[in-house]
């Protein structure tokens, strides 16, 4: 008890330069959050991604179509319940900074694939009844204002011209992990409206979603799909849905290191401040510690004395950042629903933050107390300032 | 009269270990702040070289990449025909149909774990070559017309499997040598795969070409031959100078790289702020009975506020040298990554820029700055009798 008090009140014995220090710590604390955030939302896609669909797509690259007539080859393959498919679609709302998801599906397949996607019967049979039609997130239909009914126009980049479109429905997600600001339309009204104007690019699928019976057939089932297609004009590739959403993360993987790599940065940075604040305190207190030696305390109780005032810093700072990580995550997802539809504060990152805090107060209070150990008693208590 | 720098110089020297650490932490600061920088920047000097303001790119009427678009035969040959198209010495048309396509390929590494990406197979015509004079065959021949040969960039080469000299690529149903390996300096261009059009089309099953690249007779004649594309009828087709087109392609990612720099900097120098702050607070605090003996020396509050803000601007100089000196070895660096824009690969050095070096340094003596204007105003505002009284 008595420890604790002396640590505090040397703590905020310099109480400018303590509550610097903390200032510091909680922002390098938000900072390295909000980093390690970044990342985890970067890979939400693969967290959300279910075990038992597969992704089958064009082998040379994803630009690359399918044949429609693969569906019911696929639907033969053994362990095959379910087969969806879509196109990417590409469109552009008014201006390219307003970017969403957009594709194309088969929708009543896809929606019985994807029961994360939660929609209203009512909405749901308006949806399959209307041609035009298109489902959109929640967070999506907030963002814009769309209300059922209204029609909205997407300008085509892969397939050219403005199409219009009726939303129909808006869905949510099962949980919080669901990304809500896709955009669903028919793919019939696509493939309908290509085979009057360019009729060589209808009757092609981007992708089948394809559901399993069980997850521990996927891989068979994906190797089985290939093989159906092997050495015909459209090899395909079958990946979980996993895998296929890890690819898309890999190619941007020198982004998602350089944000790691800095994330860890901000901890050095906040480390160098937080040593030079031990480093001034300990300098400024040499004469206690020698009079403390000459009453016979040892190099244990100095370490003690000064690894603990370190920690009251740091934690004090560190709890301070992590109990503004919640407003401020609030705020950070909604500013940047565009880029992260799914900004989530998770419990591993707020352990990191602790074990960064630890490890910042022992890395910084390691050369002070050197110093404070090794200083000669007659030198400690001669010396001023 | 004002003090002397050296004043200033010597007391950062006397407490050379919380110098060094106030120092790390603006330099780390820079160094950050200047590399985000010069990563966009080098994006951006690759895609700019890579195209020449008198080539004009003819991609269709709405699609942001050639990888996009398509251009039929018949469109094709009207282009073909603008008066504006250059005549090389033999009296052929400076214009090449060329198609743009994506394969993924997988990256060097092991077996198992190494990623795949899309990399850009250009179909090219024999006119591509005098249209692009920065490639240059480095290894190896260039590829017959005709056959199933292509030649791949050396950023390619270095970086993906299966794709050296000799190697084969296997797609539409055939097997594609690799006879030659080309550099094209630092731009896009190392970052393609180019074959014979003809030979690609038909490889991909494409019956359109997906751009047309042309040379201009006089560079002044663009907007001339934009207008007669864009307004014919029978056309749905967009013009844009190269350099125009390659620049449009790198304008998302660098926008993204300068705010993820920018907000991350911003965020990383308050702490480098702080830093200042609290090692400029101890600077006054210890000095107290100096400031007042130069006080009563005849120095003035406002001596005493400059000497205070020099020491601090030497704390953010300092930062900041050292921050640019280690970011200028990141120019060595090249790194490989997918451009959002236009989905596919692209490699690119890290680039330090006139304007990145002031911006940097006048970043790193803001901070400085900001640390410092507090503590010197505490410092000059101390009565001579108290600052005088302190042991």
């Amino acid at each position: 008890m008595m420890l604790l008090k002396i640590l505090f009140r040397n703590a905020f014995h310099n109480k400018l330069r303590s509550g610097l220090t903390i200032l510091g710590i909680a922002v390098a604390i938000l900072a390295f959050w909000l980093l390690r955030t970044v990342i985890n939302s970067w890979y939400s896609g693969v967290e959300a991604a279910s075990t038992t669909r597969l992704v089958t797509r064009n082998a040379i690259s994803i630009i690359f179509t399918l044949p429609i007539s693969y569906q019911e080859k696929i639907r033969q393959v053994e362990g095959v319940k379910i087969v969806s498919y879509g196109n990417w679609f590409g469109g552009i709302y008014i201006d390219e900074k307003n970017f969403f998801a957009n594709f194309c599906v088969e929708p009543r397949t896809y929606f019985e694939l994807y029961p994360e996607f939660v929609l209203d019967p009512l909405q749901k049979k308006a949806f399959l009844a209307d041609r035009k039609g298109f489902v959109a997130g929640r967070k999506l239909a907030a963002k814009y204002g769309w209300k059922p009914g209204d029609t909205v126009t997407l300008k085509g980049t892969i397939y050219p011209g403005n199409w219009d479109f009726v939303l129909r429905g808006i869905y949510h997600g099962r949980d919080k992990t669901v990304d809500e600001t896709q955009f669903f339309f028919h793919w019939a009204y696509l493939d309908e409206t290509m085979k009057m104007t360019t009729p060589r690019r209808s009757g092609q699928v981007g992708f089948y979603m394809i559901g399993v019976a069980r997850p521990d057939i996927a891989a068979e089932t994906a190797i089985a799909i290939d093989k159906v297609f092997k050495n015909s004009l459209a090899e395909t590739l079958t990946e979980t849905e996993k895998a296929f959403n890890l690819g898309f993360i890999a190619m941007s993987e020198a982004i998602v290191t350089a944000i790691q790599m800095v994330s860890f940065v901000v901890i050095i940075i906040i480390m160098a401040v937080v040593a030079n604040t031990m480093a001034m305190t300990t300098r400024e207190r040499t004469g206690d510690y020698a009079i403390m030696k000459t009453l016979g305390f040892g190099a244990k109780e100095i370490t003690i004395l000064i690894f603990g005032e370190s920690l009251v810093i740091t934690l004090t700072g560190s709890l301070i950042g992590m109990l503004l990580t919640f407003p401020a995550a609030k705020v950070f997802g909604q500013s940047l629903a565009t880029f992260f539809p799914v900004f989530l504060v998770s419990e591993k990152t707020l352990y990191y933050d602790l074990l960064a805090a630890f490890l910042i107060a022992f890395l910084a209070a390691i050369i002070p107390t050197r110093h404070a150990i090794r200083i000669r008693i007659a030198d400690g208590l001669r010396r001023i300032g | 009269m004002a003090v002397p720098i050296s004043y200033s110089f010597h007391n950062l020297w006397k407490r050379r270990l919380t110098t060094i650490l106030t120092v790390s932490g603006m330099a780390l600061v820079v160094f950050v702040f200047a590399a985000v920088l010069m990563m966009a920047a080098g994006l951006q000097k690759t895609l700019v070289e890579t195209g020449s303001s008198d080539n004009v790119v003819i991609v269709r009427k709405g699609s942001t990449s050639e990888v996009m678009s398509g251009i039929e035969r018949n469109s094709a040959s009207i282009v073909e025909m603008l008066p504006q198209v250059a005549i090389d010495a033999e009296g052929l048309r400076l214009v090449a149909k060329e198609s743009v396509v994506l394969i993924a390929l997988q990256k060097r590494g092991a077996e198992k774990t190494a990623s795949h990406s899309n990399v850009v197979v250009r179909g090219v015509q024999l006119q591509s070559l005098p249209l692009r004079p920065q490639v240059k065959i480095v290894a190896g021949r260039m590829f017959r017309m005709g056959s199933s040969e292509v030649i791949v960039g050396n950023s390619i080469a270095k970086g993906f499997q299966g794709v050296g000299l000799q190697g084969t690529l296997n797609w539409g149903m055939r097997a594609w040598t690799v006879v030659g390996i080309f550099d094209a300096g630092n731009t896009g261009f190392s970052s393609e795969i180019w074959g014979d059009v003809d030979q690609v089309m038909q490889a991909f099953r494409r019956a359109v070409y997906s751009s047309l690249i042309f040379k201009l007779q006089n560079p002044d004649d663009f907007s001339a031959a934009k207008t007669s594309l864009e307004s014919d009828p029978r056309l749905t087709l967009e013009a844009k100078r190269e350099t125009r087109y390659y620049l449009d392609q790198s304008e998302m990612m660098a926008k993204f790289l300068r705010i993820l720099g920018m907000s991350l900097t911003i965020i990383f120098s308050i702490g480098a702020i702080i830093g200042a702050m609290i090692t400029m607070y101890s600077a006054v605090a210890n000095r107290t009975a100096e400031i007042g003996t130069l006080r009563a020396l005849g120095f003035r509050r406002r001596n005493i506020l400059i000497a205070f803000l020099v020491e601090s601007l030497l704390l953010g100089f300092i930062g900041g040298c050292v921050g640019l000196f280690f970011a200028s070895f990141m120019q060595f660096i090249t790194i490989s990554t997918v451009n959002f824009q236009t989905f596919s690969e692209l490699a690119f050095k890290f680039t330090l820029t006139r304007g990145i070096f002031l911006e940097s340094m006048f970043f790193a003596l803001i901070m400085g700055l900001t640390g410092g204007v507090l503590p010197a105003l505490r410092a000059s505002r101390l009565k001579i009798v108290d600052a005088l009284r302190a042991v």
